[in-house]
Formats: structure tokens, C-alpha cells, sequence
């Protein structure tokens, strides 16, 4: 698992986040360097979602730094971040329940240039075959893991570098849920996307990071490979227990 | 480690795919019925369904068949002629009983057609031959008047000025709300920006109405975008609490601003659009000299009513433009998920506010013919309830869609109009009942009843703009309905 090379692509440094007057990021240091897998696991409230959204820049963070492939996003507006090559699928799936799948999918690629779209559907399409039957579907109509695999792709369809997913397997049948985590390990691996993903499913999301950050209450308390992470006792006993299957 | 799992296709179990086929594929027949005891109760209920309907016909045409008033001596005589409206009955009986028995299998009550829901119907044929048909009615419209109504030709071609002014407003407004999902309850400003503009332009500057409508568009577009920056962080109850607001601001500026609108007294002389340059008056240079035809006031009418049906085809035809366009596609999406749009990388201030500005501009047109039309505008023409008819007519229609707009707009604007003129009812509720009085009470009762029977609108299926190969309309259970969801 050291196929990751070296390059930085997301930098994070001492970012913390407030939501009014209550400070949900107390300091938070991450790294993910291209074509890795990067899982970022903790409690619920524990600051997860928020740190994925302090990327996008809604909310921005009120200290510290976000460096993507050296330039500084801290500050930019939501809609410049996007656009990018990072894309994200945020928690709660939030497809356009009320369009179709294949209008939800344009809408992944409504920055880009046309001409590469039918490649880019092709591709989501092979990752995800379901998708292609249900393709003049309803969003909303789709089921639990439809529209989770529904945002991924439209995710995918804006070509990205850096693929932030925010608890892709949330109330998703264990058989999906590794539909999912087989489908994201193909991309990084035949494609060498980099990805961010934040996860409950501590086993699962482990197993396939290249390396793991734990978040508790705001801050990042252990980090290390995702073997490593796996194997520590404090991980087992705060995340795993009767979770390993 | 992820390496070992097989590619994502194959990790489905066996013959699911299948099973769940085959369950969607048993639900899609017709429950299986009784047959016997059906056949004796289809007797008896096509006689039930003939004597409603039998009694219905009476009711209805009592007053046209029965009686006849005939001139007497001293005024009006009326004399008592049951043999038609007897005759009518019976007609009416025997037809619905045949339709009954045979047509309809009373299994499932007629309306159960209409209540269908069409998600797995392909396109919608229906949809798009009436649309076909009201267009072509629509562009021979005066021609039909001249030769089959020819004494009422003038008062119905301005009532079809009308209705094809609120299908123009229910469009654009459309743009904003069915859309983008932005409530805008006041829409009537940009109207009113327009038709000043309009206004002010042609008097103090001798500008004709050719050159000011893209200006009266431009400006009402401005307006838009200037309401549209502070608003931009609202959403549902807020934004449209603030453009209720604005539109009464304007109106307000508008009646208080003496020097320069005239304040209530509104401004005159507003000059009326020419062909080319030929007026539609009598004498040298008009339009009939030009053509060697008879002058004649309709035809200054039957040019306005092409103008406004232009405008308002222009403005479907763009919307439909847009809708295929990225930017309109994001307007959509913003109406379903602002958070995921943003995620997707759109400026969503940008969106918001082309949607607000084209709008806009279309009201602006629509107030720039209104101007034309009236010859004279004052604040009294731009008040709320010309936004929450304007509203209305999008919500009734079916937000979003374009074919109920139309529909909508002839059903309110002709119904309203319709009710001036009911004299039938005094015999009904004596001589002293005055129908115009109760104009807007049954008016509103006609739109709680819509809403009741039809809570997403008249036209309540929609086609996708974007499809994969095959067109299929989307069934009226994804639309929006008045239940807040
Ligand atoms: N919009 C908001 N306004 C105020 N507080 C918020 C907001 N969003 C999140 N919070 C708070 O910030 C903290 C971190 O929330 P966050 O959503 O990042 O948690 P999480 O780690 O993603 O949890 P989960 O695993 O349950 O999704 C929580 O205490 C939450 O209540
Ligand atoms: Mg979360």
C-alpha cells in the first residue's frame, strides 16, 4: 500500500471552524497526498461532516489553512473551490430527487466541457450498471443505495482529482455497502484518484484507506495506516465493537 | 484488502434483478375483479349514471330550452316549450346509459382515467396535440372571430389580448418560481417597471414602442437583478414576504413620485406601436391607405393581439431554450437542493439571479405592451392582487408547466370575464342579484376547488427536458402539491 507517491495534494493546518459561537474544528491537521486513500473516522458530532465542508468553504474556516496542490482555498467562495477538480458527495447523498438520474448526472458535469461527457457517462455507467437501468428514473424514486451511488457518480462526472465522500455507506445493506467501497478502491487504483473519505464504517473504510485520522470532539487524536489503525486497541474498543463484519 | 472484491456488477445475488422484475411486472395489471355479481350492478349503476346525468341536463338547459321569451305587447312575453328541453333529456339519458353499459367499464368510474397515475405512460400525446391545437387557434384567432362571431369580434379579441397578457406574465414568472423555486409574490413591479419605462421613454424622449420594448425588457431585468442581491440569502417564507414588499414599494414610489410618473394621475398619450412605421389610424399614411383596404378600429386590435401572441411565444420558446441549457438546468436543480448545487460547484448567486433578472425582463415586455395597449398607465393597474393573480394562474396551471399556464390563463382571465356577463343567473336568484358582485367570491371558491380536486395543478404530469433514448412523462406523484413537501 505505498503506491501513494509523495505529492501533497490537500493540506490542512490548524483549521478550526465555529458555527456561530460553538467551535465545532479546535485545530485540525490533515494531509492527503495524490492517488491516496485517506479515511477520516470518529463519533457522531465529532466534526467530520464539518471538516469536509470547511473544505468546500461553507462554512469557511475563521483560523488556520487549507493548501490544495499549493494554492491556498481557505477563503475562496464555495463555488470557486468546485471547480477545482475537486468534487464532492456530500452527507445525506442530497441528490435533485425531482430530476431524472441522467439530469442529476449532467448536473455533475454542468462545468465541464460537453465534449467529454459521454466518456464520463460511459465510465459512471460501467462503475455503476444499476445506474444505467434507472437512468430516466426519478432521483427521489431511486432506492437508499441507488442514490448513494447516484452521488458518487455525479461526483465522478466532473472529472475530479480529489474525490471528498462524506459517509457513502450511511443506512446502505452490508452487500452495498462493499458495492461502494469496491467501486472507489477500482477508481483509485485504475485511475489513481485521490480520496477523502469520512466514514462511520470504521472496518470497512480501514481495510481500504491507505491511511486514517480519528477525530474526537473537534481534533484529530491518532493517525497512521489503516492497517495501524486497525490493529490499535483504543480504535477496536471505540469504533469496532460488534461493528467487524 | 479492496483488491479482492470482484468488480461491482457481479456482487448483486443471483436472480434478483430478476425477482424484483418480475414483482414490478405483476403490479402493473389490472386486480383481478368478480366478474359475476359485476355484470348485474353495471346494469343497474349505467341507469343510475343516465338519470344524474339525465337530471343535470335539465337542470343546465331549463333556462335555454324551456322557456322562450317571445315580444309581446308591453314587453316581454314568456312562453313554456318543454318539447325540446324534453326532447335534450332524453338524448342526454340514452347517451350516457350506452357510454356507460359499453364505454366505460363502471368497474373503475371514469375519472379513475384522469386519477391515473402516468409514470410508465411514453411522452404525452395528449399534452402535445392540445398544445398544437390551442396554437393554431391561437394565430387564426382573429380570422375565427371575423367569420363566426363577427358582432362580438372586438370585445373577444381584447378579452384574447388579455388572457395572452397573463399567459405572457404566468410564463415568465414560471421562470422564477416553477423553476428556479423562488416565490415571488411581486412579480407585478417588473411589470410596472416595464410598462413606466415604456412610458416615460416614449414621452420624454419621442422614442416609438419598437425601440423601447428591449429597453422596458432591460430595464425590468435591472430591477430584477437589484432585487435579487439583497434577497439572495432568503429562502421560501422570507423571499417572498421581501418581494411582497417590493412590489408594493415600487407601487408606492410610483404613486408618490409627482414630477416624474404623474403620481395617481398616471400618465397619457402613451403612443400605440406601428407596422414599420404605419399607423393603425384613419387617413393618409395609415396602415389601410398603404394596403388599399378599408379603414377599420379592429384592425389596429388584430395587430396588438399578434404583437402580444409573439411576445408570449417568444417567451415560451426561450424558457423551453433554457431549460435545455445549463443554466437552466441549474435553476432546477437549485429548486431541489441548494447545499448540492453548491457542492456541484455552482455559483448559486449567479443562478438565482438570471433567473430573477429573465423573469423579470418578461414582465418587463408584458408592461411595455400593457402601456401600449391602455395608451395610459397609473399606479392603480400594478397592485398586489395583479401578483397573486399572476400566482395563481402559474400554481394553478401546474408549476412548471407551460401548457397549464395557458390553460389557467384562459380558465381565470375568461371565467372572471365570463362571470361579468352572467345575466342567466338572475333567474335564478331573482331579478336584483347582481353577478359581478360575486365575481371574486366564486372565483375563489373555482381555485380552493382546483386546489381540492387537483392539488398539483391542472397539468400535473411533467416530460424531462433530458431523457436517455426513450421520453417518458413523469407521473403526477412527483410533482409539487399544496401540502408543503
Ligand atoms: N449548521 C450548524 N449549526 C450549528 N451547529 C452545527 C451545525 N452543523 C453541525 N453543527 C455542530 O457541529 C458539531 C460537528 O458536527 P458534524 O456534522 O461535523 O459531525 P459529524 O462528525 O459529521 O457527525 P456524524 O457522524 O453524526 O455525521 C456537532 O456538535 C453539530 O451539532
Ligand atoms: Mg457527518
Amino acid at each position: 500500500m505505498s503506491a501513494a507517491s509523495q505529492e501533497l495534494m490537500l493540506s490542512i493546518r490548524g483549521v478550526e471552524t465555529f458555527y456561530g459561537k460553538i467551535q465545532a474544528l479546535r485545530g485540525v491537521d490533515v494531509d492527503v497526498h495524490a492517488g491516496e486513500i485517506v479515511t477520516l473516522i470518529g463519533a457522531n458530532g465529532a466534526g467530520k461532516s464539518t471538516l469536509m465542508m470547511t473544505i468546500c468553504g461553507s462554512p469557511q474556516a475563521r483560523s488556520g489553512k487549507i493548501l490544495y496542490r499549493g494554492d491556498d482555498i481557505t477563503h475562496l467562495p464555495t463555488h470557486d473551490i468546485m471547480s477545482r477538480s475537486i468534487a464532492q458527495s456530500p452527507e445525506g447523498r442530497r441528490i435533485f430527487s425531482r430530476m431524472t438520474v441522467m439530469e442529476n448526472l449532467q448536473m455533475g458535469a454542468i462545468l465541464e466541457d460537453p465534449s467529454t461527457f459521454n466518456a464520463d457517462l460511459e465510465k459512471v455507467f460501467h462503475l455503476f450498471p444499476r445506474l444505467k437501468e434507472r437512468r430516466s428514473q426519478r432521483g427521489g424514486t431511486l432506492s437508499g443505495g441507488e442514490q448513494q451511488m447516484l452521488a458518487i457518480g455525479r461526483a465522478l462526472m466532473s472529472r475530479p482529482k480529489l474525490l471528498l465522500l462524506d459517509e457513502p455507506s450511511l443506512g446502505l445493506a452490508p452487500l452495498i455497502v462493499k458495492q461502494i467501497f469496491s467501486a472507489i478502491g477500482e477508481l483509485n487504483r485504475t485511475e489513481g484518484l485521490t480520496v477523502f473519505l469520512v466514514e462511520q464504517n470504521a472496518f470497512h473504510a480501514l481495510r481500504l484507506a491507505h491511511r486514517g485520522y480519528v477525530m474526537v470532539n473537534g481534533s484529530i487524536t491518532m493517525s497512521g495506516t489503516g492497517m495501524e489503525l486497525l490493529s490499535r486497541e483504543e480504535v477496536r474498543s471505540a469504533y469496532l465493537e460488534g461493528g467487524a463484519h | 484488502m479492496a483488491t479482492t472484491n470482484q468488480p461491482t456488477s457481479s456482487n448483486r445475488p443471483e436472480g434478483a434483478e430478476l425477482e424484483s422484475e418480475a414483482r414490478r411486472a405483476a403490479m402493473q395489471g389490472v386486480p383481478p375483479f368478480n366478474a359475476e355479481p359485476a355484470k348485474r350492478s353495471r346494469l343497474a349503476q349505467s341507469f343510475r349514471e343516465a338519470a344524474i346525468t339525465a337530471a343535470i341536463v335539465a337542470g343546465l338547459t331549463l333556462f335555454f330550452f324551456a322557456f322562450r321569451t317571445n315580444i309581446a305587447t308591453g314587453g316581454l312575453d314568456l312562453a313554456f316549450r318543454p318539447d325540446l328541453w324534453l326532447i335534450w333529456i332524453a338524448i342526454a339519458f340514452v347517451a350516457r346509459f350506452l357510454l356507460s353499459y359499453f364505454v366505460f367499464a363502471t368497474e373503475s368510474p371514469i375519472t379513475g382515467f384522469f386519477k391515473r397515475t402516468k409514470s410508465e405512460r411514453s411522452s404525452l400525446p395528449i399534452g402535445k396535440i392540445l398544445g398544437i391545437v390551442l396554437l393554431l387557434v391561437a394565430l387564426t384567432l382573429p380570422f375565427l372571430l371575423d367569420v363566426f362571431l363577427p358582432r362580438q369580434n372586438r370585445y373577444l379579441l381584447d378579452l384574447a389580448i388579455l388572457i395572452l397578457t397573463y399567459v405572457m406574465l404566468g410564463w415568465g414568472l414560471n421562470i422564477v418560481v416553477g423553476l428556479a423555486g423562488l416565490l415571488d409574490l411581486g412579480y407585478v413591479a417588473f411589470y410596472a417597471v416595464g410598462a413606466y419605462s415604456f412610458a416615460l421613454l416614449s414621452i420624454n424622449f419621442d422614442l416609438g414602442f419598437w425601440v423601447c420594448l428591449p429597453m422596458a425588457g432591460l430595464f425590468a431585468a435591472l430591477w430584477g437583478i437589484m432585487l435579487g442581491f439583497p434577497v439572495l440569502r432568503l429562502r421560501g417564507d422570507y423571499l417572498a414576504i421581501v418581494t411582497l414588499a417590493f412590489g408594493e414599494i415600487i407601487r408606492v414610489v410610483l404613486l408618490n413620485w409627482y414630477d416624474f410618473t404623474g403620481g395617481p394621475n398616471g400618465l397619457l398619450g402613451i403612443p400605440k406601436p406601428t407596422l414599420f412605421g404605419l399607423e393603425f389610424s384613419r387617413g393618409e399614411n395609415g396602415f389601410a391607405e398603404y394596403f388599399g383596404l378599408e379603414y377599420n378600429p379592429i384592425q389596429r386590435f388584430i395587430f396588438l393581439y399578434y404583437i402580444i401572441l409573439a411576445l408570449a411565444l417568444l417567451t415560451n420558446f426561450v424558457t423551453m431554450r433554457m431549460r435545455k441549457l445549463p443554466v437552466g438546468r441549474a435553476w432546477e436543480a437549485l429548486r431541489e437542493d441548494e447545499i448540492a448545487c453548491r457542492a456541484l460547484g455552482i455559483n448559486t448567486v449567479n443562478v438565482k439571479l438570471t433567473a430573477f433578472a429573465t423573469g423579470a425582463m418578461f414582465g418587463g415586455f408584458a408592461g411595455s405592451f400593457f402601456a401600449t395597449r391602455q395608451g395610459f398607465i397609473s399606479p392603480e393597474s400594478f397592485t398586489f392582487i395583479e401578483s397573486a393573480i399572476i400566482l395563481a394562474i402559474v400554481v394553478l396551471g401546474g408549476l412548471g408547466s407551460q401548457l397549464g399556464v395557458v390553460i389557467a390563463s384562459v380558465v381565470m382571465i375568461g371565467g372572471i370575464e365570463l362571470l361579468r356577463n352572467l345575466t342567466v343567473l338572475d333567474a335564478v336568484f331573482g331579478a336584483g342579484f347582481d353577478p359581478t358582485q360575486y365575481r371574486m367570491l366564486i372565483f375563489g371558491l373555482a381555485m380552493v376547488a382546483i386546489m381540492v380536486w387537483k392539488p398539483r395543478g391542472l397539468i400535473s404530469t411533467r416530460v424531462p427536458s433530458v431523457y436517455y433514448k426513450k421520453k417518458k412523462a413523469i407521473g403526477a406523484d412527483l410533482v409539487s402539491q399544496g401540502e408543503g413537501h
